[in-house]
C-alpha cells in the first residue's frame, strides 16, 4: 500500500497503550503490534494490565483491560511511564486510562461507542469528545464499528461476527501511523484461524480498512518512524517472564539430566508456567495439576525424593499454603524448586496486579529455623537465567530454593537474545553411587550438601522425614545438642552458597552521593531513573540485587560505598528491613509503593532528586 | 498366589523376611495392632518378589505413620495428611518403584481427606494401607472421622455428635478400583490381601481394622472376638459363595435391590441361592453394598471387596503420552525449542 505523501517524523522511543473492554481483544492487538515492532528491529518491553474478572459488565470501568508497549531504537528497560498513543476503544477505557497518557498524546477512540447510555456507564456526565476537556490531546475520532461493518459487508456476516474484528481496525491504523508492515499479522491470522477462512478474510479486510483510514484521515498530519535499535547481533524472540521461567527450568533439567516434575495448582499470575510446561511432554516434562497448593508442593517433594527435578509454581496465597511442606523440604534437604510469582496481598489481595510483598514470606514463612536459598528475577528475560540458576543451586547444594518473580515481569515481555545451550554449565547434583558408603546426613566438606540417594538404587535404602535426625547417620533423634547442631548446619549450608555467587555490582562510580538499591522485578525502572540522573551529572549509583538469601559477600561494602542509600521496593520496606537486620550500622532510606503498579521513572527521579537536594 | 506381572524389576534371588527388617527399635505400644501389620508386610514383600531397592514406603503423621522406620526399604515419613500426594510424586517420577503408603484414619480421612479421594480418582498405581483404629492415638485419645457416633473420647466427653466415614464408601465414591478390608488379628488373611493389592494395577486401599490398646481398646471386639468372629464377619473370596457363620450355614442373598442374610435350609434356601463374589466386575454397586454392611443385622465384609480393572493408571497414561508426543514432535532439545516459532536474526 502506498502511503500518502506526508511527513515522516523520526522518534527514538514510543509508548502505546491499548485499552478496551476485557473481551475486545486488546491483549492480542498489543501483542501483534509488539511482534511486528520486534520483527522490524525495535527493542521493546510490554506489560498487560487487566482486571481480575474475565468479562466484567460491558462498557464499565471494571471491565477495562490494557496492554502497554514501549518500543524504540535504543535499549528499552521498561514498559514505559506515560503513553504517546492511547487506544481507548470505549468511553470507560478513556476515562480510566487518560491518567496514563502524556499531555499532547494521540488518542484513538471509536466514536460509535459514544452513545449517551455508554457514556453514562463509564461515568461521563457529558461527551468528553465534545466538551473541550480533551483539548490537550490529539483525538482521532474513528467510526470503527461502522467502518468495520462496511469493510466486511461483502462477506455477508452477521453484525456480531463482524464486530469481533473491530480490534484489527485500530491495529491497521497504528501500522499506518508507525510505518509498519501488515505481513506478520496476516500470517498470524491465517495460521490461527486456518479452519475458518471467513474469519481470516474478515480480519484481513478490517486490518486493511484501518490502514487505509489512516492514509485518508485529516487528523494524521505525519507518520512516525522508529528506526531499528542498535542491538547486539544474534537471533531474537519476544518472551514473557512466565514463559522464560518455564524454559529456564527446562534448560536446567537438560543440563542436569534430571527430568522435571511440576506439581502445581492454577493461580494468577503464575498459571502460565503450569500451562507452558504442560506443553512439553515431548521433552519428558511431567506436569501434575494437583487438587490443591499443598498437593502441588508435596507431590514435587515426592518427585525430588525419587530423583526428579521437583518444581512447584504459585503466587502469594499459594506460598502460604505450602509453608509446612517447605519446612519438610528444608529438614529432608531435598532440592525442591519453588517459583512464586508475586501479586498484591494480603489474602486474595490484588490477583492481577504486581507487588514485591512476599519477600518476608519467602525468607521466614515457615515454622522453626528453616532457611532456604532465595533469589529474585529482575526482568522477563532474566526469569530464564534466574530459573536456571535457582535450579542449579538447589540441585548442587541439596537445598530447597525459592525464585521470586512478580506479575509485572511474569506477564510482561521483552526481546530475548536466544542463547545456545552449549554456553550453559553442566549441573552436577551429588547423587550417591550404588552400594557406596551412603549416610543420609553425611556432607560435602565444602558446600555441606548431603548426598542424594535415589530409590531403586542398590545398597542405599534409607529413611528420611520430618522428624529431626542425627547428624551424619540420619536416625530419628530428639537430642537437644544434635538438634542445635543440625539447625546450624542447615543455616550454614545455605550461607555457603555465597561462596559461588558473583560480587554485587554497582552501576555507576564506585562512590558518590546516593546509592539506589532495588531487587527483583523493578530493575528496569530504577535503572532508567538512575541513568537519567547520571546523565544529568549527579553522583548516583545503582545496586540491583538478584541474590537475596544469601546476599552477595560484598554487600556490606556496597552499601557503605555511597554517602546515602535509598532502598526502592514495591512493598512497605521488607528488603530494607532485611538489610537492616544484616547491617544494622548502615542507615537506609526507603521509597515504597503499593499501588499494584510498577514504579514510574518519573516518580523515581523525583525521589532521587529530592534525596540529593536534602544532602 | 498368582504371579505379579508389571514393569517393576524382580529380585534375581529369593528374598526373605530378614531382608526387610530394619535396625530401628519398634516403638509402638506392646499389644498394638500395628505390630501384626508390620509382620505381614515383612512376610508378603519377599513373596511379591521385587528387588528390595524398588520398594518405597511413604507415610504421614500418626502412630501408623512411624511404619517406614521399621521396615528396611526406601522410606519417607512426611507431614500430616500428605503421604498420598508425596507418594503420587514418587510414583509419577519413577513408575518402576513399588510405592506403599501407610496412613491412619486421622491422617487419611481428616487432614488428608482431599488428597485421599484424588489419588483414588486418578488411579495412581500405589498401595495404601489404612490402619483404622477409630481414634487419634499419637495425640492421646481424641475422636477421629471413623469414630462411631456417640464415642466418648477426650474431645467428646459427652459422646461425638458427628457421623463417621466408612472408608470403603469413600473409596468407591471416588471411583476406586481396589478396596479390601482386613483384621489385625487375622494376619493370614491380611497377607493374602496385601499380595492382591500389590498385584492390582491402580490405587489399592487396604483398610485394616486395628486395635489401639491404650486409647480405644476393644473397639472391634464385637466382631474380632473368637467367640463371635465367624458369625459377625464374612470373608469374601473371588468366585466363592458368600457364606459365613460358625456353622457355615449363613449366606448373603439379593432380595429385590438389597442384600439379605439367609440361613441355608430355612425357607427353602439352598447354597445355590447365595451370591457369588466377583471383585473384578466393573460395576461397583454390589461392592458398595458389601462395604457398607455392619452389625447387628449384617456381617462385616472382609477380604478383597473390589479389584476392578476398569480404567488405566495415571502413571501408565503419563508414560504413554510422553512416548506418543515425543515420537511426533520435531523439538528434541532446548536449542530446538528456543529457536521454534517467531524468531529473527539481527
Amino acid at each position: 500500500m502506498a502511503a500518502k505523501d506526508i511527513n515522516v517524523v523520526e522518534m527514538e522511543e514510543v509508548v502505546i497503550r491499548f485499552t478496551g473492554d476485557s473481551g475486545d481483544g486488546m491483549q492480542l492487538t498489543g501483542t501483534l503490534f509488539s511482534d511486528t515492532a520486534a520483527l522490524s528491529g525495535n527493542d521493546l518491553s510490554t506489560f498487560p494490565d487487566f482486571p481480575a474478572e474475565i468479562r466484567a459488565p460491558q462498557n464499565t470501568i471494571a471491565g477495562v483491560s490494557g496492554f502497554q508497549l514501549h518500543f524504540g531504537s535504543t535499549k528499552i528497560h521498561t514498559s514505559g511511564d506515560l503513553c504517546d498513543v492511547l487506544v481507548a476503544s470505549n468511553p470507560a477505557a478513556l476515562k480510566s486510562n487518560l491518567k496514563h497518557a502524556k499531555k499532547g498524546a494521540t488518542i484513538i477512540t471509536d466514536i460509535d461507542n459514544y452513545e449517551p447510555k455508554i457514556l453514562e456507564k463509564a461515568g461521563f456526565a457529558a461527551n468528553p469528545l465534545e466538551d473541550g476537556s480533551l483539548s490537550d490531546y490529539t483525538i482521532i475520532k474513528a467510526p470503527i464499528r461502522r467502518l468495520t461493518r462496511e469493510a466486511v459487508a461483502e462477506l455477508g456476516l452477521d453484525t456480531k461476527t463482524a464486530d469481533k474484528s473491530k480490534n484489527m481496525f485500530a491495529l491497521g491504523l497504528l501500522f499506518y501511523m508507525f510505518n509498519k508492515e501488515l505481513e506478520h499479522t496476516i500470517l498470524f491470522l491465517e495460521k490461527k484461524f486456518a479452519k475458518k477462512p471467513l474469519v481470516v478474510e474478515a480480519n484481513k479486510l478490517v486490518l486493511k480498512a484501518g490502514y487505509i483510514y489512516g492514509e485518508n484521515v485529516e487528523a494524521i498530519k505525519s507518520t512516525i518512524s522508529v528506526p531499528p535499535a542498535n542491538i547486539e547481533k544474534g537471533t531474537y524472540r519476544n518472551i514473557t517472564g512466565n514463559i522464560a521461567t518455564a524454559w529456564g527450568l527446562m534448560a536446567a533439567s537438560e543440563k542436569s539430566g534430571r527430568k522435571i516434575f511440576l506439581g502445581s495448582y492454577p493461580i494468577t499470575p503464575a498459571t502460565d508456567i503450569l500451562m507452558e510446561l504442560s506443553k512439553h511432554r515431548n521433552l519428558g516434562v511431567k506436569t501434575f495439576q494437583a487438587e490443591d497448593e499443598i498437593a502441588g508442593v508435596t507431590s514435587a517433594i515426592g518427585a525430588c525424593f525419587a530423583g526428579s527435578m521437583g518444581v512447584t509454581s504459585t503466587s502469594g496465597p499459594g506460598l502460604s499454603l505450602k509453608s509446612e511442606a517447605l519446612g519438610l523440604a528444608v529438614i529432608t534437604e531435598l532440592p525442591l524448586i519453588v517459583v512464586n510469582v508475586q501479586r498484591g496481598g494480603p489474602s486474595t489481595g490484588l490477583p492481577t496486579k504486581s507487588e514485591q510483598a512476599d519477600l518476608n514470606q519467602a525468607l521466614y514463612g515457615r515454622n522453626g529455623e528453616a532457611p532456604m536459598f532465595v533469589m529474585a528475577a529482575s526482568s522477563p528475560v532474566d526469569c530464564f537465567y534466574a530459573a536456571f540458576e535457582t535450579a542449579q543451586i538447589a540441585l548442587e547444594h541439596m537445598t530447597p530454593a525459592i525464585l521470586l518473580t512478580d506479575g509485572y515481569i511474569g506477564f510482561g515481555s521483552e526481546l530475548f537474545k536466544i542463547p545456545k545451550m552449549s554456553d550453559f554449565p553442566e549441573i552436577k547434583p551429588p547423587i550417591a553411587a550404588p552400594n557406596s558408603d551412603f549416610k543420609p546426613y553425611a556432607r560435602d566438606p565444602e558446600t555441606l550438601a548431603r548426598q542424594w540417594a535415589l530409590p531403586g538404587t542398590e545398597g542405599l535404602r534409607h529413611r528420611i522425614g520430618g522428624l529431626e535426625k542425627t547428624d551424619i547417620f540420619g536416625q530419628v533423634s530428639t537430642d537437644g545438642l544434635n538438634h542445635e547442631r543440625m539447625t546450624y548446619l542447615r543455616h550454614e549450608k545455605v550461607m555457603r552458597i555465597a561462596n559461588r555467587l558473583p560480587d554485587q555490582e554497582i552501576v555507576g562510580a564506585p562512590e558518590g552521593d546516593l546509592l539506589v538499591v532495588s531487587w527483583g522485578g523493578t530493575k528496569g525502572f530504577v535503572r532508567s531513573a538512575v541513568e537519567k540522573m547520571q546523565k544529568a551529572g549527579h553522583k548516583v549509583g545503582h545496586a540491583h540485587f538478584r541474590y537475596i538469601m544469601p546476599l552477595p559477600k560484598n554487600t556490606r561494602q556496597v552499601l557503605s560505598a555511597y554517602k546515602r542509600v535509598l532502598v526502592c521496593e514495591l512493598n512497605a520496606g521488607q528488603f530494607a528491613n532485611y538489610l537492616r537486620t544484616n547491617f544494622p550500622e548502615i542507615p537506609l532510606n526507603q521509597f515504597n509503593k503499593m499501588q499494584g503498579q510498577p514504579f514510574t521513572v518519573i516518580e523515581l527521579t523525583e525521589k532521587i532528586t529530592q534525596m540529593i537536594q536534602e544532602a | 498366589m498368582t504371579e505379579i506381572n508389571n514393569t517393576i524389576e524382580k529380585s534375581p534371588v529369593k528374598l526373605t523376611r530378614e531382608d526387610f527388617v530394619s535396625d530401628q527399635m519398634v516403638k509402638w505400644c506392646p499389644g498394638c495392632g500395628d505390630h501384626a501389620i508390620l509382620a505381614s508386610v515383612s512376610k508378603v514383600f519377599p513373596e511379591i518378589g521385587y528387588k528390595k531397592e524398588n520398594f518405597v514406603f511413604v507415610s504421614g503423621i500418626g502412630c501408623s505413620s512411624r511404619f517406614p522406620y521399621y521396615v528396611n526399604t526406601y522410606g519417607f515419613h512426611s507431614i500430616h495428611g500428605r503421604a498420598t500426594p508425596i507418594a503420587s510424586g514418587v510414583k509419577i517420577a519413577n513408575p518402576k518403584l513399588s510405592v506403599w503408603i501407610v496412613t491412619g484414619d486421622g491422617d487419611s480421612m481428616a487432614i488428608g481427606g482431599n488428597h485421599f479421594i484424588h489419588i483414588i480418582r486418578r488411579n495412581i498405581d500405589v498401595n495404601i494401607l489404612l490402619l483404622n483404629n477409630r481414634i487419634y492415638g499419637l495425640t492421646k485419645g481424641q475422636y477421629s472421622p471413623t469414630s462411631p457416633l456417640g464415642s466418648i473420647t477426650k474431645t467428646s466427653p459427652y459422646g461425638t455428635i458427628e457421623h463417621p466415614f466408612n472408608p470403603g464408601e469413600l473409596v468407591l465414591g471416588a471411583q476406586g478400583t481396589f478396596y479390601a478390608r482386613a483384621l489385625d488379628v487375622n494376619p493370614k488373611l491380611m497377607t493374602e490381601i496385601m499380595f492382591e493389592a500389590a498385584r492390582h494395577d491402580g490405587t489399592s486401599v487396604v483398610e485394616v481394622l486395628q486395635n489401639c490398646v491404650i486409647f480405644n481398646d476393644g473397639a472391634y471386639d464385637d466382631i474380632t472376638d473368637k467367640s463371635v468372629r465367624d458369625d459377625r464377619t464374612i470373608v469374601l473370596r473371588a468366585g466363592e459363595k458368600m457364606i459365613f457363620g460358625i456353622n457355615r450355614d449363613k449366606g448373603l442373598h439379593l432380595k429385590g435391590t438389597s442384600l439379605e442374610v439367609v440361613t441355608i435350609g430355612q425357607d427353602g434356601i439352598t447354597e445355590d441361592d447365595l451370591l457369588v463374589h466377583d471383585p473384578y466386575q466393573a460395576d461397583p454397586g454390589i461392592h458398595l453394598m458389601l462395604a457398607k454392611m455392619s452389625g447387628p443385622d449384617f456381617p462385616v465384609a472382609l477380604g478383597v471387596i473390589r479389584s476392578a480393572k476398569c480404567y488405566p493408571t495415571y502413571d501408565d497414561l503419563m508414560e504413554e503420552q510422553i512416548a506418543e508426543i515425543s515420537a511426533k514432535s520435531k523439538i528434541r532439545c532446548m536449542d530446538d525449542l528456543l529457536m521454534s516459532g517467531d524468531t529473527w536474526t539481527v
